[in-house]
């Protein structure tokens, strides 16, 4: 008998391997420094832009190896880190402001591999460097906040309605609870609170007898409200992102209330904590000065008003009512004070604050209007193992921390419009966060990071070299022992191992997959692993022999009657790595990956490839024995 | 070459109530570890915060504690990471305390007293410091390689997934090769499982080795290689009770080990060679996901050969269960 590969198998295998070998081409390719510019606020760029960055970078004569514009911003390459930086400088000072002049590495394959969506592998942080942050939102303050919305609402319900209450307050367990002056007119406030308010469920009426009422908000309005929370963080993490200045920022929602975010490349971490976990607003208040402040530290203080500090600690004595708040404003952007050399916030607001700032000035020169900074921060509380402590319903508790500062209270001058400036920050740094945050919007809840994974460049680069060295020694280790064993038949196994990494690397690049240090360790047991089919086979091969068969029909049984084989050992080895792919977070999920790629590769370059390279060498002859 | 010129006839399943003894020893020793000592929990499962930094030279882990202490950063664990310039700095969860930003803390801690403070950085580089006034002094003395900071929220969830997706893979198996086989073997397959899983977290317990979320992972992969060994000594017995008509249930198996010898031996002979270079080589990160693949792939070749097919054997096996099923109504009834 002769053992023959029909043509279409060899189409088959030509339709595999060529676009395999193409696609893992770029990652031959090393990086670039360059620099990738996004729009304001996600704005798209065009040819104007990309005309006016290759003019700016020309006219100063910095080179650049190329600028392209694609759907992901425009990203220039330079040839050295040193150029790289002197563009960024450039180009922030003279774009428009709010387009975002990134530091970043771009991939240095030629532009036509990328054009076909051929690019490099995508490695993660823990190969290239860079953050991990996972954020957890604040339901229960997003619930709260809610709450005290439908305190307001209730008040003007039942006064439109002409109901009257004693109080409306929020619990301090959760819930509101309205106490009406006659209980008589129970029935006719749960009917007018049902018909306006739908989002609220009032408790069983035999609790209500004593004219109370209590009520919390339904679950329905509690999953839109965290629905809302989670989608609105998202976006304002976006912006504050895109302040920071980095290339290819991941942010993704992650179950019903965390975010992760990832930061490639950045190498401060503490300014990327303040910047994301914060949540600072601005309001600003008038002085009352027609009270005296001594009175007020000494417990006698007006309605109406409350005492505040500065930041040095020093009492002020403010009106409450906010004149305008932080949703007022619309820009805000850091300078140094050119008269005094301080720091200073220069603020836009919108037309409602522009009116309210007009007339609220206008009427009160001479008098000293106060900027409060507002930040609330959240964090879990903890026993004093550092577990988290929980309440009854097995809810984590928080702790709340709400700072309140007075950042300058100036006298007014001149009437105030649209535009005005803050003075009295400690620095340019901090002048600088504060109009980010301004500019970026506020959270709707607190955020806390409860997960932070940050890997140093050094430690990348380091992980990328002993992953790489592990891949090449492991596999000239298995090509050897292969040879050795099994003769030709091991050449042929090792032809089909080596391209299992070509369509491996292939795969990956072009999924666009993470690949993390664990993914690298999987792709170095897949090595070991997918010989295993190879050895079945030719050991198969080896019994029929024994057995006396003819070689070629032992060629012909043994690759047969391994296949079940093979295919039950890889299916029950992918059940895992699925099983693995599901929980895993990140890093784990890298080496599912990998593993199971390399699973699904393998069998194709295992048994297909090495059955073509048999027959093609021994398919055709009469054969007296087989270098097996 | 070859490491068997032909077919051994060793009696593996003769020995199956020696095997059982070495076996359960073992288990006996892993589950009283694990009961009394537990496992050495990394903080991806207790929470917590690890920095790894490098320093220019060599440094005293214990002058690093000290400088730390100093910046009101006690109970901090301080050791050397693979070589003296690096350095692993371990804090546990503190009661009250925001978290997040500690390891902050730690690096700006390092950095003060040789007075620098991190500049802006290019990707890819390494990280430049500037003096406390302002002028820029190049590359930090102290490089922040590595921040891993888990909250107490996030490791306890992750216990119990882990836990978990053991459970789910296990029940996914058994399934699988329930359909495909027979329950009995399904139920050898999972014992074999259970039995590597049991006694590679002994070892881990053992050792007192850290477990990560990587060594979780090669667990995980250790199911899987295990099974496949599993698996194709499965097939082979599945085969051979369909072709030899003649010998007893235990001579069937033991034949059918016998002829798979080859093959068990050689793919972790490969599997070895590639898991030994990742402990060698890989890297500190790697190291403890190697180790736990080593311990793995060994026990895992053991329970293929020793602990599957003998439990496969006591669940009672007999030829005509491995039978093809005979097609009902193709004798009699005519269809309605």
């Amino acid at each position: 008998m002769r053992n023959h590969t029909p043509w279409w198998k060899w189409l088959i295998i030509a339709v595999v391997i060529v676009p395999g070998a193409f696609y893992a081409l770029p990652n031959l390719f090393g990086d670039d420094p360059g620099v990738q510019l996004r729009g304001a606020r996600g704005a798209r760029l065009g040819t104007a832009e990309l005309d006016q960055v290759q003019k700016v970078l020309d006219s100063s004569e910095v080179k650049y190896k190329s600028a392209v514009l694609d759907d992901r911003g425009i990203r220039v390459r330079f040839a050295t880190t040193d150029v790289q930086l002197q563009a960024r400088d450039l180009l922030e000072s003279r774009l428009a402001s709010g387009t975002t002049v990134a530091l970043t590495l771009l991939p240095a394959a030629p532009d036509w591999l990328s054009r076909v969506g051929a690019l490099p592998m995508y490695l993660g942080l823990d190969l290239r460097g860079g953050v991990h942050f996972l954020l957890e939102v604040d339901m229960q303050s997003a619930v709260r906040r809610a709450e005290d919305r439908y305190v307001g609402d209730l008040r003007s319900t039942l006064r439109e309605a002409k109901i009257r209450y004693q109080k409306i307050g929020r619990d301090g367990s959760g819930g509101i609870t309205v106490v009406l002056r006659d209980p008589a007119v129970l029935a006719d406030a749960v009917d007018e609170i049902r018909k306006t308010l739908p989002g609220l469920v009032i408790a069983d009426a035999k609790d209500n007898a004593d004219g109370a009422l209590r009520m919390r908000l339904s679950d329905n309005e509690i999953e839109e409200l965290s629905e809302f929370a989670l989608e609105q963080n998202i976006t304002a993490l976006r912006n504050r992102v895109d302040q920071l200045g980095v290339a290819e920022p991941v942010i993704q929602r992650q179950g019903d209330r965390r975010i992760v975010v990832q930061l490639p490349g950045v190498q401060d971490t503490a300014r990327a904590k303040r910047i994301l976990g914060r949540t600072a607003t601005l309001e600003m208040m008038m002085v009352d000065e027609e009270h005296s402040l001594d009175a007020a530290l000494s417990g006698k203080v007006a309605p109406g008003s409350k005492i505040f500090r500065f930041r040095d600690g020093r009492p002020i004595l403010l009106k409450k009512r906010v004149i305008y708040s932080g949703e007022n404003i619309v820009d805000a952007a850091a300078s140094i004070d050119t008269q005094s050399g301080g720091a200073i916030v220069s603020i836009a607001l919108d037309a409602i604050g522009a009116r309210i700032n007009q007339k609220i000035t206008g009427k009160n020169i001479g008098k000293r209007m106060a900027v409060l900074y507002i930040e609330s921060k959240s964090t879990i509380k903890t026993d004093v193992n550092g577990m988290s402590v929980k309440d009854a319903d097995g809810r984590a508790i928080r702790i709340k921390q709400r700072i309140e500062e007075v950042i300058t209270a100036p006298v007014i001058r001149d009437q105030l419009g649209k535009r005005f400036q803050i003075e009295g920050l400690d620095s340019v740094n901090e002048a600088r966060d504060l109009s980010l945050m301004l500019r970026a919007g506020s959270l709707a809840a607190p955020v806390e990071i409860i997960e932070e994974r940050t890997v140093g460049p050094s430690l990348g680069q380091a992980n990328i070299d002993q992953g790489f060295q592990s891949v090449i020694i492991g596999f000239a280790l298995v090509l050897v022992f292969m040879a050795i064993y099994y003769r030709v038949f091991g050449l042929f196994a090792n032809v089909a191992l080596a391209l299992n990494l070509v369509m491996i690397v292939a795969v990956l690049s072009l999924l666009q997959a993470t690949l993390t240090l664990p993914g690298v360790a999987g792709i170095v047991l897949t090595v070991g692993m997918a010989v295993d089919a190879n050895v079945l086979i030719f050991e198969r091969i080896r019994e029929e022999l024994r057995n006396g068969n003819t070689p070629q029909a032992s060629i012909h049984t043994g690759y047969e009657r391994a296949l079940s084989t093979i295919v039950d050992a890889n299916l029950t080895t992918l059940i895992a790595a699925i099983v693995l792919f599901n929980f895993g977070t990140g890093p784990i999920k890298g080496f599912a990956v990998t593993l199971s790629i390399g699973i699904l590769t393998s069998m194709f370059t295992a048994i297909v490839l090495t059955r073509a390279l048999v027959n093609f060498f021994f398919g055709g002859r009469r054969l007296k024995d087989l270098a097996i | 070459m070859r490491f068997f010129e032909k077919i051994t006839d060793y009696d593996f399943l003769g020995r199956r109530h020696s095997a059982m003894l070495v076996s359960l020893v073992l288990l006996a020793i892993s589950a009283g570890s694990l009961g009394v000592r537990g496992l050495n929990f990394g903080i991806d499962f207790t929470g917590g915060t690890l920095v790894e930094v490098s320093y220019a030279d060599a440094v005293d882990p214990v002058k690093v504690r000290s400088v730390l202490a100093e910046a009101g950063i006690d109970s901090a664990i301080v050791q050397y990471f693979g070589t003296s310039k690096d350095i692993l700095i371990r804090l546990p969860v503190v009661a009250g305390q925001a978290s997040a930003e500690r390891s902050t803390a730690v690096v700006q801690a390092l950095r003060t007293p040789i007075d620098e403070v991190l500049a802006e950085s290019p990707e890819g580089g390494l990280q430049q410091c500037r003096s406390m006034d302002g002028e820029l002094v190049g590359d930090c003395t102290v490089q922040m390689r590595r921040v891993e900071f888990v909250g107490p929220q996030v490791g306890g969830e992750l216990t119990e997934k882990g836990g978990l997706a053991m459970l789910y893979a296990l029940i996914g198996i058994l399934i699988y090769v329930a359909i495909r086989f027979e329950w009995r073997f399904a139920i050898g397959a999972v014992v074999a499982l259970v039995h590597d899983v049991l006694i590679t977290l002994g070892v881990f317990s053992v050792l007192a080795l850290e477990f990560s979320l990587p060594v979780l992972a090669a667990v995980l992969a250790v199911i899987g290689y295990s099974l496949n060994d599993t698996i194709v000594v499965f097939d082979r017995v599945r085969d051979n009770f369909r072709k030899m008509r003649k010998g007893s249930v235990v001579s069937i198996m033991n034949h059918s080990v016998n002829q798979t010898l080859p093959r068990t031996v050689l793919t972790s002979v490969t599997t070895l060679l590639v898991v030994l270079t990742l402990l060698l080589a890989g890297g500190e990160i790697i190291k403890g996901f190697a180790s736990a693949l080593l311990v793995g792939v060994i026990i895992g070749t053991y329970s293929s050969i020793f602990v599957a097919s003998p439990a496969v054997l006591m669940l009672g096996i007999s030829r005509e269960d491995m039978l093809p099923v005979p097609k009902e109504g193709v004798e009699g009834d005519p269809l309605p």
